[in-house]
């Protein structure tokens, strides 16, 4: 049975008609990368995913339950954690701060709850530390670099162990040898049982982790086969519309 | 890595040496803040004014600016918390008077302290609850919604009081003066709530979940909307602690002065709000110091206090104000271009 189950998806922003239709299924410890030009409708797939808005009409399954998401927390509980491309972070906060934004360690003292702050930054640490970031917990986000917010977003979906990784754009913006430990990341997020869908432009990325390519063109999926059974030459086909479908 | 020779390290190793690490830590911290240079600035003026005038030093004066003053810095405290969400609260003036209004009728109408205490805070909660739900759920922008709250509350204030004084407060009148003008162990009754209000702050912006969440939300409100904070929730509570502490304020100015009339606080939003910008404050959001509200709110009073000392007209003390207020975001300006 599959993670993720999305059947028949449709999103109408008044004429425009964002998504006709799209049905996708992943499974766990599958990776699934979903590409598609500009205005294909990726994004406004996934922020359906993520809870940003409910579809106009089609069903999300996850588990076989059919869910409906009318706010990003709706998402989160269910088990998918979102690596959004503008990364969400408060600049103004530390990278561990931003780690442990909205569900913070507590500790008690007396009658009073206080934030853990010790705790949160050793936790920090470690999970930078297990994503290979020279990241330091304690600095602002303000001062970091593009690999080191993108560290700070992944490092804050291993707080809970989510069923489902939702990754825009991870490496887009980054180093060289990070977009080596980003991809590191998934397959072990992989090989752990978590399913990942990948959006991405890069298409090495999309080859190298994952399993299956969905491409969406127009607002419909035109394609979604498995990584062997296809090329980069016709993926791109297929994304430019010179192949109709696949 | 699984070809690498026994004799190479591993370069990209990331160990504790590296996550706890800090850029910036202990003092170097501190002195990067505005309230660390708006304080020095604040011992300068009074070293220069204890050679400038005798009586600068002397209890009696001291005892007077911090009195002042802790009236405005317990309304800076609050008005900290809706600044640093990139917000702004101009009605806390004219609230005082309202509130300050409410108080006395209760009182002399022979209700007691704690009724009196009571309808005060209440009245101060639902103002700022409704400032809070407009700009929170509504999406109004805070200016426009405690502009016309200003104007709202300044009027209900005159229609509640029939425009009338009130100097009379019931039977628990010597309590009540008592708490407001009196002292304790030499500090006026007023200045511990201030230092007790600041303790609270301090710890509330350090260590509770809501202080952390104000600041995200001062940060980026979309990402900690996207990290599960309820910021709407949230944006209302600060504005309803804001005037709070705007209610505090007046039932404490109130018992000090004796006598409440319906113009009391008017304009005191302009001194609250150059306390806070003062004391570090950024308007954009995202900062707040719990010490830069009494700092920046003792920087004014002093300046007042000096100007009279120094026998210079009180007609300049509004220019000294404005020109402190300046300075203070220019020396802001300065340091955040040097520092990035």
């Amino acid at each position: 049975m599959s993670l993720l189950e999305l059947r028949s998806i449709t999103k109408n922003f008044g004429a425009i008609h964002a998504l006709q239709g799209v049905d996708l299924d992943v499974a766990r410890g599958e990776a699934v990368g979903l590409m598609g030009d500009n205005g294909a409708g990726k994004s406004t797939l996934m922020k359906i995913v993520a809870g940003n808005f409910l579809p106009t009409s089609g069903e999300i399954r996850i588990e076989g339950n059919a869910v409906e998401f009318h706010k990003p927390i709706d998402a989160r509980e269910s088990g998918i954690e979102i690596v959004y491309q503008d990364l969400a972070l408060c600049d103004n906060l530390t990278a561990g701060a931003n780690v442990f934004l909205g569900r913070e360690l507590k500790k008690r003292l007396g009658p009073f709850s206080m934030l853990d702050h010790a705790a949160m930054y050793r936790q920090a640490g470690d999970l930078f530390t297990e994503l290979k970031s020279e990241t330091r917990p304690r600095d602002l986000v303000r001062q970091m670099s593009g690999g080191q917010r993108q560290a700070v977003a992944i490092a804050r979906t291993r707080l809970s162990d989510p069923k489902l990784v939702l990754m825009d754009e991870p490496t887009a913006a980054i180093s060289v040898r990070q977009v080596k430990e980003v991809l590191a990341l998934i397959h072990q997020l992989k090989d752990t049982g978590h399913a990942v869908i990948l959006v991405s432009h890069r298409m090495p990325d999309v080859f190298e982790v994952c399993d299956r390519v969905a491409v969406l063109r127009r607002g419909a999926k035109v394609a979604d086969k498995h990584i062997s059974q296809t090329t980069p030459e016709e993926v791109t086909g297929l994304i430019i519309g010179a192949i109709e479908s696949a | 890595m699984t070809n690498s020779s026994p004799y190479q390290e591993d370069h990209a190793a990331i160990d504790e040496s590296i996550t706890s690490r800090q850029e910036v830590s202990g003092f170097a911290a501190i002195v990067r803040t505005q309230p660390f240079w708006v304080f020095l600035a604040l011992v300068a003026l009074g070293v220069v004014m204890s050679f400038v005038s005798d009586a600068f030093m002397t209890e009696r004066n001291m005892f007077n600016i911090t009195r002042n003053m802790a009236f405005f810095g317990i309304m800076a405290l609050g008005m900290s918390a809706v600044i640093c969400t990139a917000g702004i609260d101009l009605s806390v003036g004219s609230l005082v008077g309202l509130t300050g209004i409410v108080t006395g009728l209760i009182m002399r109408a022979g209700y007691g302290i704690e009724l009196g205490f009571l309808g005060c805070m209440l009245v101060a909660a639902s103002v700022g609850m409704v400032n809070g739900i407009l700009i929170a759920y509504l999406r109004m922008p805070p200016f426009v919604v405690t502009l016309g709250m200003l104007s709202i509350v300044v009027s209900l204030a005159r229609v509640v009081s029939n425009n009338q004084m009130i100097y009379q407060f019931g039977p628990d009148q010597d309590l009540f003066e008592w708490i407001g003008g009196e002292s304790v162990l030499g500090v006026p009754n007023v200045v511990w709530v201030l230092i007790i209000l600041t303790a609270v702050f301090w710890w509330v912006w350090r260590f509770s979940t809501w202080g952390r969440w104000v600041i995200a939300i001062g940060g980026n409100a979309h990402a900690a909307k996207l990290a599960g904070i309820p910021v709407e929730r949230v944006v209302v509570s600060v504005y309803v602690v804001c005037s709070l502490c705007a209610g505090l304020s007046a039932f404490l100015f109130v018992g000090y002065t004796g006598s409440v009339t319906n113009g009391m606080g008017f304009t005191w939003e302009l001194t609250v709000i150059a306390a806070t910008v003062i004391g570090g404050a950024n308007l954009m959001g995202g900062i707040v110091f719990a010490l830069g509200a009494p700092i920046g709110a003792a920087l004014i009073e002093l300046i007042r206090n000096s100007l009279l000392l120094a026998g210079i007209p009180a007609l300049w003390q509004q220019f000294f104000v404005g020109l402190f207020l300046i300075l203070a975001v220019l020396l802001e300006q300065i340091r955040n271009r040097g520092g990035k």
